[in-house]
């Protein structure tokens, strides 16, 4: 996934007029732009951080229990490494001329670094010497799972040609119709629980519905199409709770069981952290391996790819555009209705206005960010978890930072704090598909 | 009328003339045909949960405009909005997806309450303190603006994921600004629910009417309204930017700098929300500025941009419809027991039968438009990802 920040300066887009030189200064290329930016990063870590950080050693654990291999780091020596290796790549980078494709490597090996580097301090900061890696990556991939489904939503839809930043709403909508059904039916657990979850993902299918309807069939522009199915899930849901959820009197329910795959779940170190956990987690996975085989590997799939690319062409050879991007679209919502039953139904139990919280555009993000390609995008999604995953346990660690506690709020906008430089970083060569967002009209 | 060598084609009667009349008239009425059908739908969810719409409906036009003072609550009510709206119209325009109108607001909110209540600017006369603060809420809004326009301009991040990820990091600013104990920064210490420390008096937008709520921001809203209008239609940067937004590629070629177009929209959109913000908190009924206090503006103002298909003038009636149905839902809920959040499926179902305008045409036989003057009123707001 991080390739994405050494792509060659030869995949600009076609269609952009040869780059006219800035008047008063060189203009700086995207590599030599990082570069500066590690650079400064580098001197401020030699200079002001690594001599103020606490000189005690940080111990890194690696897996649960007894006996696990743990490594132990020394954050003022590492910081100043880090910081000097940030300065030596930012000075490859700025002389991309001379240094050539090294210096595409040199920002890549940067920002691998980068992980390390915010474990590290951020333990040297806190009271507490160690950290358990093993837990923290799979909370990153669980908290990660709606982001990553909701990329799919994403990647089905634009991959024919419809973008859809609906998928936060379709999300909303699951979450709480799913959850209104499980309230309904005495959220009890048992066999309504698995009815709620078909439900929320069926109610993410109809959403997706609506989008199709409005975008495909009247060609109503995609991007207000979005739009309006996010406002619509905003007031369905709160109003389905006002007047559902509240007059129950139901605060909360059982989620759907932990379970454990055998044989894997025994597996040391890992295996307890990653390989126990509850269904939607798990079918994340199997989601992403049916949708590389479907998409790339399907009839289906290539009809999918051929209509968001050009859709003309696909309609000459006999393909039908219409039923195709529906199908796509819809596809797409249920797997958002899906992540949408994440919230509610595995993970908190109950339902709150605006519980997706921004995770259906982070979803999109990391679905530009993976370049609209699934196993791409489950990086980003998992980037994205990461985030969020080291900004829960940050505060858990009580770090502070020049004397004040770091502020909770700070932590909670880590991801989308992420998700700009990402983008910023990296949505420039991402070419999404050819002809998303452009209404199909049939030919006569 | 009688111009010589024009003759009027065969058969026109005065049926057809009204015909004509009536698809001409389409960019006013499919918005208002917009609305009627949302709430059609609306008295069918009313029904579905066992209430009378007539009722509903009744309560709710009552508590919006039945009294002088139901009528200054709504204005009060959409003065946020129609800055908003503007804001994000203008984004439209340029062919720009402002959805940061939300986080906009929030940061000229706060640079206003910061300057407002600054200790150092205390017994400073409202003539100059006043310009001071909507100016504060102008930059605080225009950095928060001009951010998607430079990594849009420079790197081709989407505004539509920037200014959405600009929203939460607002919010969480705000948040922290306003509430953090430790260290204080703009926290009101002696105050029970966490709130920013209070503006002082000449910072505060005087009431039009006193006690009704409606503050002197409904009169700058409006001067706005003209503002934008006169840029967009009677300068030449104003043609620079309606280019860019119906072709960048026209734009391009005609030798403007689209990337100096974006930004520059994107930052003067940002300050107009700044102006809403600060205008809020500072002529608002606490004169002090707590996280919550802008929720949803910004999203909503969206809507009203789009209803009021980006018309400067035309965002005027759209917000006051916005803000009399929000001033009006306590009443509704009051005398028919429905809940408040009723209003919100009537707006987004309001803003999707007017993005879908081809149903509510299909519906009030209402012909698309041939020409292309009357299709550029209605240019595609935005294009997919492409940079």
């Amino acid at each position: 996934m991080l390739l994405a920040m050494v792509d060659l300066p030869a995949q600009d887009k076609p269609t952009r007029p040869p780059r006219t030189p800035r008047r008063g200064f060189t203009r700086l290329s995207r590599l030599q732009t990082i570069g500066v930016a590690y650079l400064l990063l580098g001197v401020t870590l030699v200079v002001q951080v690594a001599g103020a950080l606490d000189p005690a050693q940080v111990v890194f654990l690696f897996g649960l229990g007894d006996g696990v291999p743990q490594v132990g780091v020394q954050p003022a020596a590492f910081t100043l490494g880090t910081g000097l290796l940030f300065v030596l790549a930012g000075v490859v980078a700025l002389g991309e001329r001379w240094t050539g494709r090294y210096a595409g490597v040199a920002l890549l090996v940067a920002t691998v670094l980068f992980v390390p580097l915010v474990l590290v301090t951020s333990l040297a900061l806190s009271a507490a010497g160690t950290m358990n890696v093993v837990p923290l990556m799979g909370e990153s991939l669980r908290v990660g799972t709606p982001v990553a489904l909701g990329a799919l939503a994403g990647l089905y839809a634009e991959r024919s040609g419809v973008v859809n930043i609906g998928i936060e709403g379709m999300m909303l909508a699951g979450a709480g119709v799913g959850f209104v059904v499980y309230a309904v039916l005495g959220a009890a657990g048992g066999w309504p629980l698995y009815v709620s979850v078909v439900v929320a993902v069926a109610v993410g299918g109809l959403m997706a519905a609506l989008h199709a309807l409005l975008s495909v069939t009247f060609r109503t522009d995609q991007i207000v199409s979005g739009v309006a199915i996010n406002l619509l899930a905003i007031g369905l849901t709160s109003f389905l709770r006002r007047e559902v959820l509240l007059p129950l009197g139901i605060g909360g329910g059982s989620t759907l069981p932990t379970i454990e795959i055998p044989l894997l779940a025994d597996l040391p170190l890992v295996g307890r952290s990653l390989f126990v956990g509850k269904p939607i987690y798990f079918t994340m996975f199997l989601i992403f391996a049916l949708t590389q085989v479907v998409l790339f590997r399907s009839a289906w799939g290539l009809r999918v790819r051929s209509v968001g690319e050009n859709p003309h062409a696909a309609e000459t050879l006999g393909i039908d555009v219409v039923k195709t991007r529906y199908q796509a679209v819809i596809v797409g919502g249920l797997l958002a209705g899906l992540a949408g039953a994440w919230f509610t139904l595995e993970t908190v139990g109950t339902f709150d206005n605006l519980i997706t919280n921004g995770k259906g555009f982070i979803a999109l993000a990391a679905l530009i960010f993976g370049k609209w390609r699934p196993w791409s995008a489950f990086g980003g999604a998992v980037l994205f978890g990461f985030a969020e995953a080291l900004g829960r346990r940050i505060q858990l660690l009580d770090v502070s930072v020049g004397g004040f506690p770091v502020p909770s709020q700070f932590l909670q906008v880590l991801p989308f704090v992420v998700t700009i430089v990402v983008l910023a970083g990296a949505i420039g060569r991402a070419i999404p598909p050819a002809s998303v967002g452009v209404p199909f009209e049939r030919s006569r | 009328m009688s111009e010589p060598g024009r003759r009027d084609p065969p058969g026109r009667g005065l049926a057809s003339r009204l015909i004509e009349t009536y698809f001409r008239a389409a960019p006013v009425t499919v918005p208002i045909y917009a609305v009627l059908t949302a709430a059609a739908v609306g008295s069918l969810v009313i029904l579905a949960v066992g209430s009378n719409p007539v009722d509903a409906y009744g309560a709710l036009l009552s508590g919006a405009a039945g009294s002088p003072g139901a009528i200054a609550g709504t204005l009060a009510r959409s003065t946020p909005y129609i800055i908003a709206a503007l804001a994000v119209a203008f984004g439209f325009k340029a062919g720009l997806f402002n959805i940061g109108a939300e986080g906009q607001l929030l940061m000229g909110a706060l640079a206003a309450a910061w300057v407002g209540s600054s200790p150092a600017l205390a017994g400073l006369p409202a003539v100059a303190y006043l310009p001071l603060v909507l100016m504060a809420g102008a930059a605080g809004g225009l950095l928060w603006g001009g951010i998607p326009g430079v990594l849009k301009a420079r790197t081709g991040a989407h505004e539509v994921i920037v200014t959405i990820m600009l929203n939460a990091i607002a919010l969480g600013a705000v948040a922290w600004v306003v509430t953090s104990p430790d260290p204080v920064l703009l926290l009101d210490t002696t105050a029970s629910v966490p709130h920013s420390r209070p503006m002082a008096a000449s910072a505060r937008l005087p009431e039009l009417i006193a006690g009704s709520g409606l503050h002197l921001g409904f009169v700058v809203a409006l001067a706005l309204c003209a503002v934008v209008w006169f840029v967009l239609e009677r300068t030449t940067l104003g043609f620079e930017i309606r280019t860019s937004g119906v072709s960048p590629n026209a734009a391009r070629y005609a030798g403007m700098s689209v990337p100096r177009i974006i930004i520059l929209v994107l930052a003067a959109a940002g300050a107009l929300a700044g102006i809403g913000g600060a205008g809020e908190v500072s002529g608002g009924p606490n004169g002090y500025l707590t996280p919550g206090l802008l929720r949803n503006i910004g999203f909503d103002s969206i809507a009203i941009a789009l209803l009021a298909r980006a018309n400067p003038f035309a965002i005027i009636p759209a917000a006051l419809l916005w803000g009399g149905l929000l001033s009006g839902a306590p009443l509704m809920q009051l005398r028919a027991d429905l809940s408040l959040d009723l209003v919100l499926i009537i707006q987004a179902l309001i803003i999707l039968f007017v993005a879908a305008d081809a149903i509510v045409r299909f519906l009030f036989r209402v012909r698309r438009p041939k020409r292309d003057d009357e299709l550029g009123e209605q240019a595609i707001f935005a294009k997919g990802w492409g940079v």
